[in-house]
């Protein structure tokens, strides 16, 4: 990356603001709940309506916020609001990810339609009953969560658990219900995340709607991928690894992900989450060794390489930072899938070299960028000492809050004068660390305790 | 309200709650702070089989232990605890960090003291069969699959450096 290129980030895309505004109204309409609007967070949600005008949303959105302002909640007007709201978030997605590639030189392929239909069915109980909660607490408002409330899902998320197939929305909604719990009574607290909130309530509607559309039918493509590094996402009941990598096959030179994504409790964290990843040695061992890997015939749809360790094989030795310095700036990155538009998931990779540092500020032929240390997983060895050593740097580029952020995947850096490299997947296969191996032994085996547990408690 | 807490107001991926400590699961292999209690399982120390569900009430300080299979604790009389609350709260600090427990309770615990001396509540029934099951749906977690499928909502979940280290 350039200081030219960061230079050309700065500034928000024209629209943006006002667009956030338009939602912020119906954030704040959730704060206080949808049961009791009044007139000023009505006109907010009138606003919104209105700015969706000749959209193919405009009429639904306005019906319903029409229907929500005389105090009729139900269903139908949920679901047109979390639209409104995604369009809206899509849209600022969309002009944020045009000017990042724009900067970036990033070549971007277009979406295609795809041809396939529905997702297939899916318990329709399942989904209405966790439409039912979230209206519920559409209509309550944060201010008005409490333990009751946040109980009333419980039953219903354990089914959508249970379901591999909503598997999206029971980890979205589970993380939700988690932090409303946490937050009890939720009326005593001095701020809200009121975006936040809002944005995975409008995504999990989204996702209990009937008659999703399906992902099509992906590509199957045999080749090379080069791993550029690993971001890392958990929550209490889950962990995901996305693995941002180049994909050298017969449809060319592509930025693709690839991933594995298990359940888990809140006392699994560290190292031990890789413990949870074992199932797939050949992704592990790529990441722990840093090495490219041969696929053969597996899935490509919109950039995601559905992984399967049974058709990949370890090759030759491949440095992240060789493979970001050389193919970088020539792989075509993918489209985003409509129903994944949102700032939130911008996550483009780049690598940052010839900076200078000054404390989480790093400085660029004079032009800055703020690099975000608390992204720093606590599976994996980057610590913001050694991001602050750092000489040059793999990295997502990510937007939030208003601003660009860079979230450290893979460092080398220059520590007591001797040149150290870290990535976030190198204690994949277990840490190589003896501090933290020690540390670590010091909590025990803990995905071997409860896993005994649950042998003994839940089938007996 | 200062322009940081409008800020933080307005990120997709605030952090709302901090990831936890790690710590020995063995003898206390499940807590959690939930509907008003600090609640858990807690192993009995000469019976494998055995385990104690144990709780502590919000503001009232109210506590209880029975065993799963609701048998009243021998360990417990009128205003004391048993060892299993004594674990229970231990492991509970070092989950969650003593702020957070005590914030949870409602209450003030100063330099040097410990959490559950400064609870003088007395015995009272909870719902030992409710929280036990809630330790073996935690539990179920454990039995779900892995997925390939990708989970595009966890970038709003993101990992941090915040515990281990
Ligand atoms: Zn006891």
């Amino acid at each position: 990356m350039l200081g030219v290129q960061l230079a050309a980030l700065v500034g928000t895309p024209a629209g943006v603001e006002e667009a956030l505004g338009l939602a912020d109204g119906l954030d704040d309409a959730l704060v206080h709940g949808l049961g009791r609007l009044g007139e000023q967070r009505a006109a907010a949600l009138a606003a919104l309506a209105g700015a969706l005008e000749g959209s193919p949303l405009g009429r639904p959105v306005s019906e319903a916020t029409g229907k929500l302002a005389a105090g009729s909640v139900a269903d139908e007007q949920i679901a047109a609001l979390a639209g409104a709201r995604a369009a809206v978030f899509g849209a600022v997605h969309d002009a944020l990810l045009a000017r990042l590639d724009a900067a970036l030189g990033r070549e971007r392929a277009a979406w295609e339609e795809p041809a396939g239909t529905g997702g297939g069915d899916v318990p329709a109980n399942l989904l209405s009953g966790c439409r039912s909660w979230l209206n519920e607490l559409a209509i309550a408002g944060w201010r008005g969560v409490d333990h009751d409330l946040v109980s009333a899902s419980d039953q219903t998320l354990e089914a959508v658990l249970a379901e591999p197939r909503l598997r999206r929305l029971g980890v979205l909604l589970d993380g939700l219900a988690a932090e409303l719990r946490a937050s009890c009574p939720v009326a005593t607290m001095d701020r809200l995340p009121v975006r936040r909130w809002a944005d995975l309530w409008a995504r999990g509607v989204l996702l209990a709607q009937p008659g999703l559309p399906g992902g099509g039918a992906p590509e199957t493509v045999s080749g090379r991928l080069l791993p550029l590094g690993v971001d890392v996402h958990e929550h209490g009941t889950a962990v995901q690894i996305e693995v941002h990598g180049v994909l050298e096959s017969s449809g060319g030179t592509r930025l693709v992900r690839t991933g594995v994504a298990a359940p888990k409790v809140d006392t699994i964290v560290g190292p031990a989450v890789w413990q949870l990843l074992g199932g797939h040695p050949v992704l592990m061992a790529a990441l722990a060794e840093r090495r490219s890997v041969t696929v053969q015939d597996l899935p490509l749809s919109a950039g995601h390489l559905r992984w399967d360790d049974a058709r990949a094989t370890l090759a030759e030795a491949a440095d992240p930072f060789a493979t970001a310095r050389l193919m970088l700036a020539g792989s075509v990155a993918p489209a985003v899938p409509p129903l994944e538009r949102h700032p939130v998931r911008i996550s483009e990779p780049v690598l940052v070299e010839g900076h200078t540092v000054n404390g989480t500020t790093w400085s660029l032929d004079g032009h800055e960028i703020e690099v975000d240390v608390e992204r720093l997983p606590s599976c994996g060895p980057l610590t913001p000492a050694l991001v602050a050593a750092s000489t040059s740097c793999i990295g997502l580029l990510r937007w939030d809050g208003g601003r660009w952020r860079l979230q450290p995947l893979a460092v080398q850096a220059t520590v007591k004068k001797k040149p150290v490299e870290a990535h976030t997947g190198d204690w994949a296969l277990g840490p190589t660390d003896p501090k933290v191996v020690k540390a670590v032994a010091k909590s025990g085996d803990v995905v071997t305790v409860l896993r005994e547990r649950a042998g003994r408690l839940l089938r007996k | 309200m200062n322009a940081d807490t409008a800020a933080w107001e307005q990120h997709s991926a605030a952090r709302v709650v901090p990831p936890v400590e790690p710590r020995k699961l063995a003898k206390v292999p499940f807590v959690e702070l939930a509907d008003g209690r600090l609640q858990g399982v807690v192993s009995s120390g000469s019976d494998a089989a055995r385990v104690y569900v144990s709780s502590i009430t919000a503001s009232t300080y109210g506590f209880s232990c029975s065993t799963n299979n609701n048998r009243p604790c021998g360990g417990l009389s009128g205003y004391y605890t048993c060892k299993h609350l004594q674990a229970l709260a231990d492991e509970a600090v070092r989950q969650y960090g003593l702020d957070r427990v005590a914030r949870y309770l409602r209450v003030e615990v100063g330099e040097g003291e410990n959490l559950i001396d400064r609870m003088k509540g007395r015995r009272e029934p909870a719902p030992a069969a409710v929280v036990f099951s809630r330790f073996l749906r935690h539990l179920a977690y454990l039995e779900l699959p892995e997925t390939v499928e990708p989970l595009p909502e966890m970038h709003w979940f993101p990992s941090s450096s915040a515990g281990v280290r």
